[in-house]
């Protein structure tokens, strides 16, 4: 054993693919399925379980995180679906422009931050649009389990459904499929009332659905550990800052399409990361000074850590001000 | 190498012993003249060849009898494993961790073969040879948790992860430091932390939940723990203090070098692929202070430790009564050199006693 404690290591083990198939789904969405060059099996997994997918694209290293959609059961191939972000910083459409069948790729472990709860008497998943992707292995898994679930899915329109026709064609009467553009919705009150003892609900989906979930949930009397939701946010551009980083002893200049995280990694500081989606907690850094305003957009820190301007999440939070110096 | 395994007890007429290459190979657990809790972890991803830290779950001349041992605990107490519902498909987890790593880490002891779902285990020393099926408990003589813990040293608590917290929801517990599963059993992780004195002032336990809920997959960790034990008892459990507690009175200046055990845990902790549960493997190590001062280093830090440590520590571990019994033996043992840092013996490079 080393006499010091250890620095936490940056991200999580990694894993070297060959990118095996490239399925485009519909207009937005794309399969991408992995295999290993060695043909070896890929490790179990959990449902509900991300990778973080390096890319590089032109000289930059992209890092994104996506729910793993494949059958945790198969170690033959690891599976995501990606949609299209036209708005987004890039790396969606990186992944839709450039990468072919054969290219090697690097992606990380599995890291569960949305695990089924295996108390569950019975699982209901409420999914919006590509919040499809981390229910499609929880089905699998439940399948396998012998276990009670049913689907409760919102899509666009029938020619956007991801896989809606498959869900129903395999398991009638335990999905249904809701098309905004036929003004269907989710009768989610109704759902919720009817559902016995013991069930756990979970939602993916655009955030307005994921507060909403959690409004009428708590409305209805359920009890807040029951339900569960998983909402990855991308790091949103803003107006560039200058950083003072301590340890490091180096001043940094954050640019416009670039996150706080990102921009120490490019000038080579080691910081620590795991989901890149303001979820884990990993990358949590203290403020040393700071003469501005945070634009705090993670899930992680709590209101009175927020307030007290001593914390900061650099994967997706920014900052406005001339002064920021930070612990790290 | 291969392993000669001791035919020995540990209870009754404590017949166990540790070899010159048991000795040699203890896991130590200050790197420094003094002990402070510590949120002290570090990767487990091997170690030097032949320490205990080398392979994921360590087999050493004690495995068989170890196992003996444990099987008369749960045939007095079936209690000691539990598992509640939601935690078989973590069972299964932890069964295929071990079937795969002891394989792979010693070959000519333990084999694994491996057709889709149809699974054989042999196990060379305890003379098993099992077919099952994954994921089918009724192809197994116990659950998959009792089955594996049965063949390999360490207790082991397995732990749900779930509303930012992790529960002590499964386990099996034969060889432990005066806890218990059964009393703990569905309990949170500051609910079961709750009795250690000093820690949580610190802080430690919070910080200490933060890093476990990030073991990831692929990346184990590992720290140790000590205590003190007076005969080498492996069930050392509050369900039997009452016949292991008053031999604690039994110390004398006479006899303390042979009864005296400094106890040290192993604990590893690995996130679980199918059921991202949390495994906690605590193996105990024993060895009796007469043994230990034959590596001159280690003699004298631990009379230096142990005469330094805070009085809650000592009273916690339960030795503050022999404190002076045992100050008095490994004072002898301390010439008052300095000692190098870190764990190791040293013996090429360290001075012999000087006194």
């Amino acid at each position: 054993m080393s006499a010091a404690p250890q620095k936490a290591k940056a991200g999580a083990e990694k894993i070297e693919v060959i990118v095996s198939a490239v399925v485009p789904v519909n207009d937005l969405v794309t399969r991408f399925e992995f295999r290993r060059p060695d043909g070896a099996p890929f490790p179990p997994f959990s449902a509900g379980a991300h990778t973080v997918v390096e890319m590089k694209d032109q000289g930059r290293t992209r890092l994104n995180p996506y729910s793993l959609m494949s059958d945790p059961a198969d170690p033959s191939l690891y599976a995501i679906s990606v949609r299209r972000d036209d708005q987004g910083r890039g790396g969606s459409l990186f992944l839709h422009r450039q990468v072919k069948p054969g290219d090697r790729m690097t992606i990380t472990y599995p890291v569960n931050l949305f695990p089924v709860d295996l108390r569950g008497r019975k699982h209901v998943f409420l999914a919006g649009g590509i919040g499809i992707t981390p229910f499609l292995a929880m089905i699998a898994q439940l399948e396998k389990l012998g276990a009670r679930w049913e689907l409760h899915y919102s899509v666009r329109n029938a020619a956007l459904g991801s896989y809606a026709g498959d869900l129903t064609a395999r398991h009638p009467g335990k999905v249904r499929v809701y098309h905004d553009d036929q003004q269907q919705a989710i009768p989610l009150g109704d759902l919720l009332d009817g559902q016995p003892l013991g069930t756990h609900v979970y939602v993916c989906g655009p955030k307005g659905m994921i507060d909403w979930v959690h409004r009428t949930a708590t409305e209805h009397g359920w009890p807040k550990d029951n339900v569960h939701s998983e909402e990855f946010l991308a790091p949103q551009p803003g107006t560039p800052f200058e950083v003072r980083l301590c340890k490091s002893d180096m001043t940094i200049l954050v640019g416009e399409n670039e996150s706080l995280l990102e921009a120490m990694e490019r000038c080579g500081v080691d910081a620590p990361f795991l989901c890149r989606g303001g979820a884990c907690g990993q990358c949590e850094t203290d403020v040393v000074d700071h003469d501005g305003s945070f634009i705090h957009r993670d899930h992680w820190l709590e209101d009175d850590q927020r307030a007290s301007g001593k914390k900061i999440m650099p994967c997706v939070s920014r900052f406005v001000g001339p002064t920021l110096v930070l612990d790290r | 190498m291969t392993i000669q395994f001791n035919d020995e007890t540990f209870r009754g007429d404590y017949s166990f012993r540790n070899s010159p290459w048991a000795i040699k190979r203890f896991p130590f657990p200050f790197h420094e003249d003094s002990y402070m809790y510590s949120v002290n972890m570090e990767q487990h991803r091997g170690g030097p060849a032949g320490s205990v830290f080398e392979k994921r779950f360590d087999v050493d001349e004690h495995y068989v009898s170890e196992m003996r041992d444990r099987a008369l605990v749960l045939a007095e107490d079936p209690l000691r494993c539990q598992s509640l519902p939601h935690m078989t498909l973590a069972g299964w987890d932890l069964l295929e961790l071990i079937m795969v790593s002891k394989s792979e880490d010693y070959p000519d002891l333990f084999e694994l073969h491996r057709d889709g779902d149809r699974w054989r285990w042999v196990n060379k020393p305890l003379g098993i040879d099992d077919t099952f099926t994954f994921m089918d408990e009724t192809t197994l003589p116990y659950g998959p948790l009792e089955y594996i813990t049965r063949q390999t040293q360490g207790d082991f608590a397995v732990l749900d992860q779930r509303d930012d917290n992790l529960w002590m929801d499964a386990g099996m517990v034969t060889t432990q430091a005066d806890w218990s599963l059964d009393f703990d059993i569905g309990m949170n992780f500051f609910e079961w932390h709750a009795p250690v004195p000093l820690a949580h002032e610190l802080g430690i336990f919070k910080r200490a939940l933060k890093f476990l809920m990030n073991v990831q997959q692929g990346a184990p960790a590992r720290r140790l723990n000590w205590t003190m034990t007076v005969n080498p008892l492996l069930d050392t459990s509050p369900e039997n203090y009452h016949k292991w507690g008053i031999q604690k009175t039994e110390l004398t200046a006479e006899n303390i070098g042979a009864k005296q055990h400094l106890r040290v845990e192993l604990q590893t902790f690995y996130r679980l692929p199918r059921s991202n549960a949390l495994v906690f493997p605590i193996r105990c190590y024993l060895i009796a202070f007469q043994d230990l001062v034959t590596v001159p280093k280690w003699g004298r830090r631990l009379h230096r430790v142990i005469r330094d440590l805070p009085e809650e520590l000592a009273t916690y571990k339960g030795f503050i009564a022999n404190r002076p019994l045992m100050i008095d033996y490994l004072s002898r043992h301390d010439d008052g050199l300095p000692t190098s840092p870190g764990v190791w013996a040293d013996l090429e490079t360290e001075p012999p006693l000087q006194k």
